[in-house]
């Protein structure tokens, strides 16, 4: 299998890469762990005739404390983010979300930004950014500005970002000590992409749900924020009969595709299992 | 499309060559360089028999371009014996404990362990399962291969290996 033939760049500073991307337009394509985007390239799926490769730009690399928020920058590897520290004390849903992507290998070189930029919704942290209320942090023609999470995400491939655009760094919000969380993901084998998958974060206060969050993964275009669901559960105990409920609120939001990994409408009642194991996890993790 | 000059570390020797921007890294090991124990198995990221080392990590070098490669420090099958030639404790420990059937898979479960060794010097059988959940068996003669990497476990942290009880 071998891709088209392209020209290959090595910027050295995000300066250089956006000059670049400016320059050569929609015929190039930025290159971070390539583990989306050479595979399609092998398929000629995408037949760029420029790669920009972001491996020599060391500002983008780094999880750093800002306040409240984690920064992360976009070429931060799965792997980098299985090891932080910071990560596991503040944010410990990003390990267990990292833990269950692809394998590996895949995970030393596959990058948070190029999962959350692409606008594939079988990828599994842009759910979890809309859980997280994280926002992206992007460079274009205009100078940077920021993009919310929730609002990203708007068809398949499909993003807010113009072309020109380059995602420099994740700022994701830690939520508050003693909170409670979880990323169930059904899949087929290690490696697959999701059935389906559900994110929830949580806050309990004498033992009800005083905040929940909750994003889903591959059940429709794009992933999934579930506001509804949250709110209903918000203020419950959590009961059986609630918990019921806003998983058939969940439900309802999603439209997947039929494919090998099965029918429509059994990928929504797996979002909905995920959902509901997710919110158990998740409570039993929580303080209050 | 014009050639790019790389130069890497492989094995311990600096290799200079010149490939298409398009090249895999596992095109240039194989058919440039003649270093054929990493195999061609699925060419489409999954089956991990392409994995090298590559700057302290392992990666299938069939999803990288060669490329991306120029300046690193690399490690294949070719290069995991002992200077004096006798076997690495992981490859004694697939001779012993039978964990290979084919053979296929063996360079890349050698080059992955290699490295999940040095990241977690004692892992159990459950994380030895997790850290090679990258490199597919077709024989599926798993069992061995995590007794294999027990034993060179073992042996390189000095302790008589104990198979566990069936």
């Amino acid at each position: 299998m071998i891709p088209g033939s392209f020209d290959y760049h090595r910027p050295k500073s995000v300066q250089e890469a956006l000059a670049l991307l400016g320059k050569l337009g929609d015929d190039s394509r930025l290159l971070a762990g390539g583990h989306s985007l050479i595979p399609a390239m092998k398929l000629r799926l995408a037949t760029p005739g420029n790669l920009i490769d972001l491996a020599g730009i060391a500002d983008l690399k780094g999880i750093r404390a800002d306040g409240n928020d984690v920064v992360i920058g976009a070429m931060t590897t799965q792997h980098d983010l299985m090891a932080s520290e910071l990560l596991a004390n503040k944010i410990p849903i990003m390990r267990e979300t990292s833990a269950q992507i692809a394998d590996p290998q895949v995970r030393y070189v596959g990058t948070l930004g190029g999962n959350v930029s692409g606008g594939d919704p079988a990828n599994d942290m842009p759910a979890l950014m809309l859980c997280l209320n994280a926002s992206f942090h992007v460079s274009g023609k205009g100078g940077e500005r920021k993009l919310a999470a929730r609002g990203f995400y708007q068809g398949l491939y499909t993003t807010a970002m113009q072309s020109g655009d380059m995602l420099t760094a994740v700022r994701i919000p830690a939520p508050p000590a003693g909170h409670g969380y979880a990323y169930e993901k059904l899949k087929r084998k290690i490696g697959d992409f999701a059935t389906a998958a559900a994110a929830v974060v949580l806050t309990m206060k004498g033992g009800k749900v005083e905040s929940c969050a909750i994003g889903l993964t591959n059940v429709a275009d794009t992933p999934l924020f579930a506001e509804e669901a949250a709110k209903i559960l918000t203020g419950s105990v959590l009961d059986a009969a609630t918990v019921k409920r806003a998983v058939a609120a969940a439900e309802a939001i999603t439209s997947p595709a039929e494919d090998a990994r099965g029918p429509a409408a059994y990928r929504t009642k797996m979002a909905g299992v995920m959902l509901t194991r997710a919110l158990a996890r998740a409570k039993s993790r929580a303080a209050g | 499309m014009a050639k790019s000059h790389v130069t890497m570390k492989i094995n311990g020797k600096t290799v200079e060559a010149l490939v298409e921007p398009r090249t895999l890294l596992i095109h240039l090991l194989r058919d440039q360089l003649s270093l054929t124990g990493p195999h061609i198995g699925c060419e489409t990221s999954h089956c991990g028999a392409c994995t090298v080392d590559l700057d302290g990590k392992s990666v299938k070098s069939c999803t990288m371009f060669a490329v991306q490669a120029d300046g690193a420090d690399i490690v294949t099958i070719e290069g995991i014996a002992n200077p004096d030639g006798t076997l690495h404790a992981l490859q004694e420990g697939f001779r012993q404990m039978h964990g290979l059937q084919c053979g296929f898979c063996t360079p890349g479960m050698i080059t992955r362990a290699y490295r999940l060794l040095q990241e977690n010097k004692n892992p159990t059988e459950e994380e030895i399962r997790y850290g090679i959940s990258g490199n597919l068996c077709r024989c599926t003669g798993y069992q061995n291969i995590v007794k294999a990497i027990q034993y060179a476990a073992a042996k390189l942290n000095g302790v008589a290996f104990q198979e566990a009880a069936e």
